[in-house]
């Protein structure tokens, strides 16, 4: 709905933003793409060769790539149950008459502003160390054992931290969604008779399928890419009980040096992050229409 | 001075043609009125004249000078937006001066002039709030005020009272009446409302599909509608319109009867036969909605309390002189 | 509005919520009470809660054997740098997109949205690569400028949505006042995108702040922001858990109080405006 000159205008205005993601998006990714066909380690430098498929084949037949994208998918799964699965409770509850709800608000926001090294260990060590960390000391109060997380129940330890850290976010949208619900509808259905559970399932629940979804895919595609917890508490271990497909690319590229077999990697990381990313594009442009 | 003239101005977004070729001559002073029901293009051709879209054909003359290469600020036109368009983060004083200010007047002529333009819009004791603690009224005469204070060879406004409720649209009605008479400005003032367009123009557009229907004043667009579009959308309420035996009598295929201008007789004589089906008392005027068999239902209006209810037989009788005639293409058949 | 509300069921949910608010902010909580003990009462069974000898002694050694301060500037330097270079970029190309909007903005938006959901793992090899050949690795210089590209995206979304909410009528109403485009730039647009263009600082500045998987891989020790620093601290031989929480304070401090401040456009800047 504007005049010539200001859409010559608009075009110069928006093209140094698209263009520095198109290349940040194409060379890198090109890249990853040829280096995937080569026999590449860095720990033998001159010695690449083109190899086709190969990596692809090595990297998807290895033990350690089911291994990771189990650990990968029970680590999305159990986050995102646990998130939202706490996390409507939650707002459910904020929204009620709270005395002092902002200062709920904050202390349940806060995590979320933790950056993740700093909540992995602190996790680790204060709160899940087996001997001195403060879990250990509840148990054994409780007079149960302490449980050795990082040893017996590693992938646990890490699904608890993360989920701590995503709670937050959860909690916060549902709750922003839950206070645009109108009041007008909640009353409607008082008047015609509905009971706290059916305006819970007949107003409450479909009000927040759209924010659920979003909830999911945009944690879906953080986590899909957990690193930093990973890396400072377990390094991928014991043995590969906790290596996602980040980090088994990172391993390979970092540790192992073959940066054939990471490309590969990367790129299944790539297409598995797509199908993901499809849904939520998708979600994000009808809502562009409104 | 503020003469407007549109030769043959066309518009089309795409394949979608908004405006199909316009052509008026809006004479310096006067107050013009586009009217039409939503999506008729009237917004569209104000927005042309304003310069804020492209015509995509014809020419638009402001005094004798084609502007539609100008820029909108540079064809001294001021605009009245529907949602008032205030600076939210500027005061009273500082969104009427706005304007000056780009224009690089002084301060103190700029201050003189700001004044006085809220004195004429009862704006004094508001200057330095911000727009949010206004009322709808209020905030609706800084726009005004913003307008008028550029001195503009005419003024735009795009339904500017839609956002008010009625008692305030009435009295600002008459405000905005008084003051272009006052100024003797040109404006041209789009709204879908036909009250306000009856009440406020000098002259009337009355646009429909991308077409200016009839152009002219409100009695004339009243009493001699140039088809059945205007006929039906003019006057309040709607006129009758009957086809069929009856059409056929006065060589018309269509008629059309003002409710005003239908009279309850005696049973007996010669008229129409109906039933009434429901009976608006207002007191100074009673309307019935008669169903009268073939002829369908008509709305007839009659001055003052008329002790009918529904279910009630009357005998209608129309005013032989006001019975309009339509041919076949909806145009108007005058005798 | 107001509905009717029994004193039971306030008590009932105050306490509810008060007691699940506890629980999730308490490993923070915990994290600041050990930062004031010694090493010792950090470490010991059972723990104290309150009642411990209190010292400042942890912060001082954070900075004195392992310049603290150094890594927070680093931090400041890369999260700050990197945050005003992509609003930079990302003022004009929302400006116009949410001014302007042709038939591909939309497409246009919906591709930048997606470069964001590639996964930083994907690219990981050939940028460290082109940084190890150009020299990039553990600079500023690098840190500053892979963030600025992987927030662009969040970058533009966010100032687009709160750029649509300006009214198209205000800016026609500033051209029939006769604003050229950089006046009305300067005098309508911008005052009335302030509070969105805050906001958009500061989640950036959290979001670079906390980036925990660049600045693991591309930093080590010199250019090493807070996150390079605390992961340091998972060497065995540096369970310092005074030490740790201490700098881990420090670390999470500032970002904590911003990010108080911008909850409420959390929301929708992360999630690209589909939840308000």
């Amino acid at each position: 709905m504007a005049t010539r000159q200001t859409q010559l205008l608009a075009r110069a205005l928006m093209s140094p933003a698209v263009i520095l993601l198109f290349i940040w998006m194409i060379v890198p990714l090109a890249l990853t793409v040829y280096f995937s066909t080569l026999h590449y380690s860095l720990l033998d430098p001159g010695s690449e060769s083109f190899v086709g498929l190969e990596n692809f084949e090595y990297f998807l037949t290895d033990p350690a790539f089911l291994a990771s994208l189990q650990n990968t998918l029970v680590l999305v799964g159990s986050v995102l149950l646990l998130t939202i699965g706490l996390g409507i409770p939650l707002a459910i509850l904020l929204d009620q008459p709270v005395i002092g709800r902002n200062v709920i608000r904050l202390m349940v926001i806060a995590p979320f502003f933790v950056m993740p090294t700093v909540s992995a260990l602190v996790w680790k060590n204060l709160l899940m160390h087996p001997v001195s960390g403060l879990f250990a000391w509840i148990a054994t109060s409780l007079g149960m054992t302490p449980i050795d997380w990082f040893t017996d129940a590693p992938l646990l330890a890490v699904i608890f931290i993360v989920a701590w850290q995503w709670l937050p976010f959860a909690t916060l949208i549902l709750l922003t969604a839950l206070q645009s619900l109108d009041e007008e509808q909640k009353e409607a259905a008082e008047m015609d008779g509905a009971g706290a559970l059916s305006r819970f399932i007949y107003l409450t629940l479909p009000h927040l399928a759209r924010p659920i979804t979003v909830v999911i895919l945009i944690e879906t595609i953080f986590l899909l890419t957990v690193f930093a917890e990973i890396f400072v508490t377990t390094g991928g271990g014991p043995g590969l009980q906790t290596t996602n497909i980040a980090f088994l690319v990172y391993s390979q590229a970092l540790i192992q040096f073959d940066v054939g077999t990471a490309s590969a990697g990367g790129l299944v990381a790539v297409v598995i992050a797509n199908i993901v990313a499809f849904f939520l594009v998708r979600i994000v442009g009808r809502n562009l229409e409104a | 001075m503020g003469r407007i003239t549109l030769e043959g101005v066309q518009k089309s977004f795409g394949p979608v043609h908004i405006i199909k070729g316009a052509d008026l001559d809006i004479p310096d002073g006067a107050f013009v009125v586009f009217v039409g029901p939503s999506g008729c293009g009237k917004t569209t051709l104000l927005r042309l004249i304003a310069g804020l879209e492209d015509v995509s054909g014809g020419r638009i003359l402001i005094d004798g000078n084609n502007v539609v290469d100008v820029p909108p600020a540079k064809r001294g036109l001021s605009m009245v937006f529907q949602s008032y368009a205030l600076y939210p983060h500027m005061s009273v004083r500082g969104n009427i001066a706005f304007g000056l200010k780009m224009a690089g007047l002084p301060k103190a002529e700029i201050n003189r002039k700001v004044e006085a333009a809220a004195a004429t819009l009862n704006l004094t004791p508001y200057l330095d709030r911000k727009p949010r603690e206004l009322s709808g009224g209020q905030r609706q005469r800084v726009a005004i005020g913003r307008a008028i204070v550029r001195e503009p060879k005419a003024f735009l406004f795009d339904e500017p009272l839609s956002n008010l409720d009625a008692a305030l649209r009435v009295q600002m009605r008459l405000e905005v009446t008084r003051l272009q008479k006052q100024l003797g400005t040109t404006a041209i003032y789009v709204t879908h409302d036909q009250v306000e367009a009856m009440t406020m123009a000098d002259k009337i557009v009355v646009l429909n599909a991308g077409r200016i229907e009839q152009y002219g004043s409100p009695i004339e667009l009243y009493q001699r509608p140039a088809n059945l579009f205007v006929a039906g959308f003019i006057g309040s309420p709607k006129m009758n319109l009957i086809t069929g035996a009856e059409a056929d009598k006065h060589n018309a295929t269509t008629i059309g009867v003002r409710p005003e201008h239908i009279g309850i007789v005696e049973a007996g004589n010669e008229g129409w036969s109906g039933k009434v089906v429901i009976a608006e008392h207002l007191g100074s005027d009673t309307f019935l909605y008669v169903d009268a068999g073939a002829l369908g239902t008509l709305t007839v209006r009659v001055v003052g309390e008329k002790r009918l209810n529904a279910g009630d037989a009357v005998m209608l009788r129309p005013e032989p002189s006001r019975i309009y005639r339509f041919d076949a293409n909806g145009n108007s058949m005058f005798a | 509005m107001a509905r009717k509300v029994t004193g039971r069921h306030v008590v009932i949910s105050t306490a509810g919520a008060w007691i699940a608010g506890f629980v999730i902010f308490f490993p923070i909580l915990w994290m600041v009470l050990a930062s004031f003990k010694t090493e010792l009462e950090a470490f010991a069974t059972p723990p104290s809660f309150l009642f411990f000898h209190w010292t400042t002694e942890n912060y001082v050694t954070v900075q004195e054997r392992s310049d603290y301060l150094h890594h927070a500037l680093n931090s400041l330097i890369v999260a700050g740098g990197s945050t005003l270079i992509a609003m930079l970029i990302a003022i004009p190309a929302a400006w116009s997109m949410a001014f302007s909007p042709t038939k591909r903005t939309k497409d246009i938006l919906l591709w930048m949205l997606s470069t964001k959901m590639m996964p930083p793992v994907g690219v990981l090899v050939p940028i460290y690569l082109i940084y190890k050949n150009l020299g990039l690795l553990d600079t500023r210089t690098g840190l500053v400028f892979i963030l600025c590209l992987g927030n662009l995206p969040i970058v533009i979304w966010m100032l687009f949505t709160y750029f649509k909410e300006i009214p198209k009528d205000i800016l026609e109403a500033a051209r029939m006042d006769g604003a050229t485009i950089g006046r009305e730039l300067i005098y309508v647009l911008t005052p009335m995108a302030i509070p969105g263009l805050a906001s958009t600082l500061l989640l950036n500045l959290i979001l670079a702040w906390n980036e925990a998987f660049w600045t693991l891989n591309l930093s080590t020790l010199e250019a090493a922001p807070l996150t390079t620093f605390i992961a340091s601290y998972s060497s065995p031989e540096g369970l310092f858990w005074a030490r740790l929480s201490a700098a881990s304070t420090l670390a999470i401090a500032p970002i904590l109080i911003i990010g108080w401040f911008s909850q409420k456009q959390l929301v929708r800047g992360l999630t690209f405006g589909a939840v308000k």
